[in-house]
């Protein structure tokens, strides 16, 4: 591991990594703050530049610290208009909107970021200890229990959606394999489903979907519903420090959840969103009686325990993709697909034939944090401007870039068309409450869902892999509970409260 | 019916075309050498179209009880929210795909920047046109400069350079 770790310095600290990693960080910052534009849609618009850059190692660090500066800057929109970028920092503003109501705003935004700091240090330290451990099971790992472990992922991703929601992501989810499977296909490179389309030889673009489904919708409802982007940013941010006996009372909380936060982020389909609230309400429960009244109404707890909670799942996030090769969340989903279009396959093979990638993102995710609070802590007063912006100019540019990534990816105007035409449907499904990142994970993993099962086919000749292999056996049950167990409840539930009626 | 379901009886629809092509179409091109292989182009597909009916017909049913839940915007009173500006950047998206090759990168740019905001309802003609100039010139050089991807900055007739 201290091979690694130097390796990973080695690439880490150079002049270019650093300023990509500064980069990253102020950029996500800058676009995360902006509510309504989620880390997802950052990280589609600026795949095109971290692909350009062709070197993987500099393009995953631009990708992360994009990723970690757009959980920073949505807690910041939270914490000062009540108006979080992302989901995942929703449970930020519960108690950090009170504090800036009460003049506390620079307090809020250090607490904010030295928990943001902890919970991703800390998950930083977690990854490098756990995810050699997996890599090292998972060399053991055949075609059938990749295939099954995907299929666990997936179910996953469907049955953690929510209530009433499962079928539908289970949905959304077929319909994401099923537009995977349009194009050459892996085997015999037999087009499918192409009718004839030249521009579909070789597939949907992954930016394309990523673009529309998320940036795209998420403009469009901007523009639907203006959400009042400048009200209460004129009040000014001073007084950023904290003092003794408070930093005291958020130790401990910010302790817990870092590490609460990162094994939630490991469990695909539970993302730094469910790390956030669980940890709140995990932190009002254990808090004293006087402390729980303050809950909601500005307490300092409140805040860093979903502040910290949430850096530490985005990091967890990532032992399943450095590990598995499989991503447990649409932003890794779309991290994913930056990196097999960089030529990398991650996965357990990952750390022995590139270990200079896999290390040099670890050790830049500390650089990361670091950058977080030392650079962009002084600097958000300042950043906070661009929630000032006219939303006339604003609108017209995002779309733009949506629209550039895309094109630059493939060069082709179709591609434009399609987006469009898959945003329009996209937000159709937001509106009816679909969730659309299953759609995604499904569409980027299907390619590799149906090379592993048709792999095993080959192999045992039939689908016996299934019963002869135990691991993929337990697997497949595993997911059949996942799936299965929502649902089961839900009718438990009516049939109490039927018995009840009666 | 509500939303969620309309989308569900499309995507049964698209399901079923799906699972007609791979049930009935896919196979008749297959060399026989590939017959003798346990998997086919089309085993994967067939599963899907299956999978997808099923959960589609589970969604359209209703067989899943769920809480009514009102989304971010309420899709039943779309006309109270700024529908037309949303129906007019996509018509512009549109066009912009349609011109970016013809107008070449740094017209169609600078115009879909400037309309964009005019439908937004911004009027100041003097921010609007320089911004919108300088964010597409930029952009460009940066693209074909930097990055070093070709985008033909003007139209047909207008070379510049080689």
């Amino acid at each position: 591991m201290l091979e690694g770790i130097l390796i990973g310095l080695q690439t880490a600290l150079s002049i270019k990594m650093l300023i990509v990693v500064v980069g990253g960080c102020l950029i996500g910052t800058f676009i995360g703050m902006l509510p309504g534009l989620g880390p997802m849609s950052i990280i589609a618009i600026m795949i095109p530049v971290a692909i350009s850059m062709g070197d993987p190692a500099a393009a995953l660090i631009l990708l992360a610290g994009v990723y970690y500066g757009a959980i920073f800057g949505g807690s910041t929109s939270s914490i000062l208009l009540n108006a979080p970028g992302v989901a995942g920092t929703v449970a930020t503003s519960f108690d950090g909107y009170p504090m800036t109501k009460q003049g506390k705003a620079g307090k809020a935004l250090t607490i904010a970021a030295i928990a943001s700091f902890c919970g991703g240090t800390v998950g930083a330290i977690l990854l490098m200890i756990f995810a050699p451990m997996l890599s090292s099971v998972a060399l053991l790992f055949h075609s059938a229990e990749y295939f099954a472990l995907m299929v666990v992922g997936l179910s996953a991703i469907a049955a953690f959606a929510g209530k009433g929601q499962v079928s539908k992501a289970v949905l959304m989810t077929t319909i994401g394999l099923m537009m995977a499977t349009v194009g050459e296909g892996a085997l015999f490179n037999m087009p499918r489903f192409t009718m004839g389309i030249m521009d579909l030889q070789s597939g949907f673009g992954f930016i394309t979907l990523a673009m529309a489904m998320f940036a795209l919708p998420e403009a469009l409802f901007l523009v639907l519903r203006p959400r009042t982007i400048s009200e209460g940013s004129s009040n000014d941010i001073k007084d950023l420090r904290i003092s003794r006996s408070e930093a005291r009372a958020i130790a401990p909380v910010i302790a817990r959840q870092s590490i609460q936060g990162f094994f939630i982020g490991v469990l695909p389909g539970a993302g730094a969103t469910i790390a956030s609230f669980l940890g709140y309400a995990v932190e009002r429960n254990i808090a004293t009686k006087e402390e729980q009244e303050q809950f909601g109404k500005g307490s300092i707890k409140g805040l860093a325990a979903p502040e910290t909670a949430n850096n530490a799942a985005c990091t967890g996030s990532f032992v399943p993709l450095l590990t598995l090769g499989i991503p447990g969340s649409g932003t890794t989903a779309i991290l994913l697909g930056a990196l097999i279009a960089l030529n990398v396959s991650p996965g357990p093979r990952l750390m022995i034939d590139e270990p200079q990638i896999f290390w040099s993102v670890i050790i830049s995710m500390y650089i990361g944090n670091l950058v977080l609070l030392v650079l962009n802590l002084p600097l958000i007063p300042y950043i906070a401007k661009v929630l000032s912006a006219p939303r006339n100019y604003l609108i017209p540019f995002i779309l733009f870039f949506t629209l550039m990534g895309a094109y630059i990816g493939q060069n082709n105007a179709t591609e434009l068309l399609l987006l469009v035409g898959f945003g329009i449907c996209a937000t159709a499904l937001k509106f009816a409450n679909y969730p659309l990142a299953p759609l995604l994970i499904g569409f980027i993993l299907g390619g590799m869902l149906e090379d592993n099962f048709s792999r095993s086919m080959q192999l045992y000749d039939g689908v016996a892999f299934i019963w002869e292999r135990p691991m993929t056996l337990g697997l497949l049950v595993i997911a059949a509970i996942l799936i299965s167990l929502p649902i089961w409840r839900t009718y438990l539930a009516k049939g109490s409260r039927n018995r009840v009626a009666d | 019916m509500a939303l969620d379901r309309w989308i569900a009886l499309i995507f049964v629809g698209i399901c079923l075309v799906y699972g007609y092509i791979a049930w009935f179409n896919m196979d008749s091109g297959l060399a026989p050498f590939m017959q003798r292989n346990p998997i086919w182009p089309s085993t994967f597909p067939k599963l899907l179209s299956l999978l997808g009916l099923v959960t589609s017909m589970i969604v359209l049913f209703g067989l899943e009880k769920s809480e009514f839940q009102i989304g971010e915007i309420d899709y039943r009173r779309l006309h109270e929210y700024k529908l037309f500006q949303a129906i007019g950047l996509l018509a512009l998206m549109a066009i912009y795909a349609l011109t970016l090759r013809s107008l070449g990168f740094l017209i169609s740019t600078a115009s879909f920047l400037i309309l964009g905001s005019y439908i937004l309802g911004e009027r100041k003609w003097t921010v609007m046109i320089p911004v919108g100039l300088i964010a597409a010139f930029s952009v460009w050089y940066l693209v074909s400069e930097v990055l070093e991807i070709y985008m033909r900055p003007l139209p047909h007739f207008l070379k510049l350079g080689n």
